[in-house]
């Protein structure tokens, strides 16, 4: 598919999406929107190469914003709409956005067993802590006491771990960005869309409207980069299970982990060794016909 | 179907009731005979109690019918359960070591085994089933060739020496039948056709391979794991990936995301699954990606009588996913209507770009029919529809994914086909894909794209076919039903035609879209109608009432979990025509045969 269009060297505009962002002015969503598309940029691919696909949130408006093929989909459901995209074409390269509450909420389910089958897409969750969309309630990964609309007097559940959650799971790309650091969240990114197999970004991504405890402020007083400890290894499970659990005045931030050695599913699946299914004849050659019959008689 | 002939095997789960079951209907299939097969089984992996029926004729066996004439009971509960409703001229084959026979009809033969003397003291289950398949196979005037033939084929892959064993054991119950047992009068007659013998399930499977499924997803759930089953094991083959989701939702979800990616994409539930599954169904239309869903009914609600049939999920699909948005909804007659179908929806649910679903039932889904091969065709036609699948990199020419047209259809890009990215979005959406839903009120724009939508409706009525009556106009009285019920009616409609009261029949296939006003043409000449269905409610006739203020004067219902036999249906029909009770008339009949 080498043609005009695709040698053009592309630019940030070829990513614009049909419309501007409606986020509210300061949100955090804004940095990933635009890390994403400079990383494609750089990558060099053609936006008609790319899914982007979301659930339903604020951060779930982004495949809007963004120029691409694109698929907005139900609350939660992203990451299954977007498997069923990948093994129809394995081909195309697929991003899934979306918030917390849609991604370990509603949409836990389909979290974990995407990444148990390694589904090849890159997964950027832009995590605020908190239901924004509908106006500011306890999401799945709201700190303890934290007071909402739907909590009044306080959350008294423990916040959900998504990164000790997606390495239990059998996540094979695992890393934490924050978006007021674009330059490391862009390097991310790319790290994801490079790797073979499920890659999943949980992205510190403030709401600057409905949650007053997890600020820029806040998190800027706390993030620290694995990558400037030498000694860490992302190859190390039992380490980087470790350092997930950190939480409080020191908040690690960068790849967790990343193992290459297991193959995706459209990699293991021998369906697929010919090709795209969208692209496929659909007819059954007659001799396999005569064979599904044969053994009805 | 005056002349044919049941043989019913009952026994616990594990005992290897489907086996003996297996072998009888290859041998009447290989044999040009036609079969109907139903299991009434429970939701238990051991134990319980298992019946299966299977009828075989030289002419087409539209349902498992009302009597057995041989049964092969394979445990004491079986018979006890079996005995009393055997009727003269019937037997009754059994392993006379293990099991006592209690009071029985006068003029059934009873044909006790002696397994311990014939299999040397052996205590293999297997063993007393194998004697009774072949002593059955004499009575019948089956020869020992078809048998040994199929023995063969069974135990070749475990080697020459269980090869040899069973078929010995099998000459030995077949030649102690032929010096003791009275054989059936009528032996099995026979045919040049070799008939392929399918479940609903497997002609479902088949049908979307034939349509070009190239994604197949699902949870099992039963009745309809069967579909899984058959995907799983051939996809390979056939090219199809499968997968095994974490649920429902996930499910259709998948199958929405392949669709939409350009595969063609079906999966498959019953009741529960596709109530996890509604909510896709709205994405399916709003985003205008086909996906073909089929659903097997089983007896609801909630976890309700997994093994159980019910047409009880009718209303469920009608109501399917809120708001207002095309979908086309139809139900198979039969098991090779279930394989017909399949294909038909899948070009129609391509071509109108909106969730298609096909209504099967335990019945057929599980039931076993025999078909003619040549009609299991893999070259029926298969129309895409308006679909983009690869353009000149400089083509954009502002495309509009959702374009406003006469037809309500907008030809429909799949990703990777340059200069037509787009956004397809459950929110509300421009002709563009653009959101209407974050921005002011705009009512010009929703009603623009709602009617859009809506105006595929028309284009799908003209596309599915009117219903037909089957028989002649004028009849004494016409019978209504819709889906699996048709054979069974048939049947029916044969039984009173023989006693002298004139029946015709009228089957509804296509549920959406209706069709009303072709049904009210055709029952203006019915003298007196009669809506049967296995049911609680009524949902077929509340439907058709809402759809065309239509009114029969009678129903028959049967909501036991078992489907109907012909008599049930007969019997309701005289006593109806007989009443002179003010409509409307509703007859329950009993179930006789406790499983």
């Amino acid at each position: 598919m080498s043609t005009a269009v695709e040698s053009k060297q592309l630019t940030v505009t070829d990513f614009k999406g049909k419309v501007d962002p409606d986020w509210c002015p300061g949100c955090g969503d804004f940095g990933v929107l635009s890390s994403l598309q400079k990383v494609l940029v750089e990558m060099n691919i053609q936006p008609h190469h790319v899914v982007t696909i979301s659930g339903i949130g604020c951060s779930s408006n982004l495949p809007g914003f963004i120029n691409t093929y694109g698929m907005h989909t139900l609350h939660g459901r992203a990451l299954a709409v977007a498997t069923g995209v990948k093994m129809a074409n394995h081909k195309l390269h697929v991003v899934v956005t979306g918030g917390d509450g849609d991604g370990f909420g509603i949409g836990g389910n389909h979290f974990i067993h995407t990444m148990r089958r390694n589904v090849d897409l890159l997964y950027v969750a832009m995590d605020n802590q908190i239901y924004g969309l509908t106006t500011g309630q306890t999401s799945p990964t709201s700190r303890k006491g934290m007071k909402t609309k739907s909590m009044p007097y306080g959350n008294l559940e423990e916040p959900l771990n998504p990164i000790a959650l997606a390495l239990a799971a059998g996540a094979t790309f695992i890393a934490r960005g924050f978006s007021a650091e674009p330059k490391h969240l862009g390097n991310l990114i790319k790290q994801g869309l490079e790797h073979k197999g499920f890659a999943f970004i949980d992205v510190f991504s403030p709401c600057v409207t409905y949650n007053h405890d997890n600020t820029y402020a806040w998190f800027r007083d706390r993030v620290r980069k694995l990558e400037d400890d030498p000694s860490y290894d992302s190859s190390d499970w039992h380490a980087a299970m470790k350092r997930a659990l950190l939480w409080g005045d020191e908040i690690p931030i960068g790849k967790f982990f990343q193992r290459m050695d297991l193959p995706s599913l459209d990699e293991a699946e021998p369906v697929l060794n010919d090709g795209p299914l969208a692209h496929r004849d659909l007819r059954i050659p007659p001799q396999v016909v005569r064979n599904f019959i044969a053994e009805l008689i | 179907m005056d002349r044919t002939f049941a043989v019913a095997i009952g026994g616990a789960a594990g005992q290897g009731v489907a086996t003996p079951g297996d072998i009888f209907a290859k041998i009447f299939a290989r044999r040009g005979l036609h079969i109907s097969a139903y299991n009434a089984y429970q939701s238990i992996i051991r134990g319980g109690h298992t019946f299966l029926t299977i009828r075989t004729g030289i002419e087409e066996v539209t349902c498992f019918g009302d009597r057995i004439d041989l049964l092969i009971p394979l445990n004491q509960d079986s018979i006890n359960r079996h005995l009393g409703l055997m009727q003269s001229g019937s037997a009754i084959v059994y392993n006379g070591d293990a099991i006592k026979p209690g009071a029985h009809p006068p003029g059934a033969q009873l044909c006790p085994l002696p397994v311990n003397q014939l299999s040397k003291g052996s205590r293999s289950k297997v063993e007393q089933n194998t004697l009774a398949l072949a002593a059955s196979l004499q009575m019948m005037g089956v020869d020992f060739e078809p048998l040994a033939e199929i023995l063969t084929e069974q135990f070749m892959r475990k080697g020459s020496k269980v090869v040899t064993e069973n078929l010995d054991i099998a000459r030995l119950g077949y030649d102690y039948a032929s010096a003791n047992f009275r054989p059936f009068p009528d032996p099995l007659p026979m045919s040049d056709t070799r008939y392929a013998v399918l479940s609903g399930n497997i002609a479902l499977a088949m049908g979307g391979a034939a349509a070009g499924v190239k994604f197949y997803c699902a949870y099992p759930m039963s009745p309809s794991t069967g579909v899984l089953h058959w995907m799983a094991a051939h996809a390979r083959e056939a090219g199809i990936m499968v997968r095994q989701v974490e649920d429902e939702i996930g499910v259709i979800n998948m199958a929405i995301g392949a669709a939409h990616a350009g595969a063609r994409a079906m999966c498959a539930t019953s009741g529960g699954g596709f109530a996890l599954m509604t909510e896709g169904l709205g994405m399916s239309a709003m985003m205008e990606t086909p996906v073909v869903v089929i659903d097997v009914q089983r007896a609801g609600p909630s976890t309700g009588v997994p093994t159980k049939t019910e047409q009880g999920d009718l209303w469920q699909m009608l109501g399917a996913g809120f708001g207002d948005f095309p979908k086309i909804i139809a139900a198979p007659t039969d098991i090779l209507d279930c394989f017909t179908l399949v294909p038909e929806m899948h070009n129609l649910a391509d071509r109108f770009q909106c969730p298609g679903i096909i209504l099967s039932d335990l019945l057929l889904s599980e039931g076993r029919s025999s078909v003619d091969p040549k009609q299991l065709s893999f070259e029926t036609v298969i129309d895409r529809g308006e679909m983009i699948v690869s353009a000149d990199a400089t083509s954009t020419n502002g495309y509009k994914r959702y374009k406003i047209t006469e037809s309500g259809i907008s030809p429909r890009a799949i990703p990777g086909v340059p200069g037509h990215t787009h956004t397809a979005a459950t929110d509300e959406h421009d002709e563009d894909g653009v959101l209407i839903s974050d921005e002011f009120t705009n009512p010009v724009k929703r009603r623009a794209m709602m009617e859009k939508r809506q105006r595929k409706v028309a284009g799908i009525e003209g596309a599915v076919p009117v219903p037909v009556l089957i028989g002649e106009p004028g009849t004494a009285v016409t019978l209504i039903g819709w889906g699996s019920t048709q054979g069974v009616i048939r049947e029916a409609v044969q039984i009173l035609e023989e006693e002298g009261i004139s029946a015709n029949q009228l089957q509804i296939r296509w549920l959406v879209p209706l069709h009303g006003e072709a049904i009210l043409n055709i029952l203006k000449s019915s003298k007196h109608t009669i809506i049967v269905e296995n049911n609680y409610s009524g949902q077929f006739a509340r439907y058709l009432r809402s759809e065309t203020s239509y009114v029969p004067d009678g129903y028959i219902r049967k909501y036991d979990g078992e489907p109907f036999m012909p008599h049930h249906i007969v019997e309701a029909v005289r006593e109806q025509l007989a009443s002179k009770i003010q409509k409307p008339r509703l007859s329950v009949p009993m179930h006789e045969i406790m499983v």
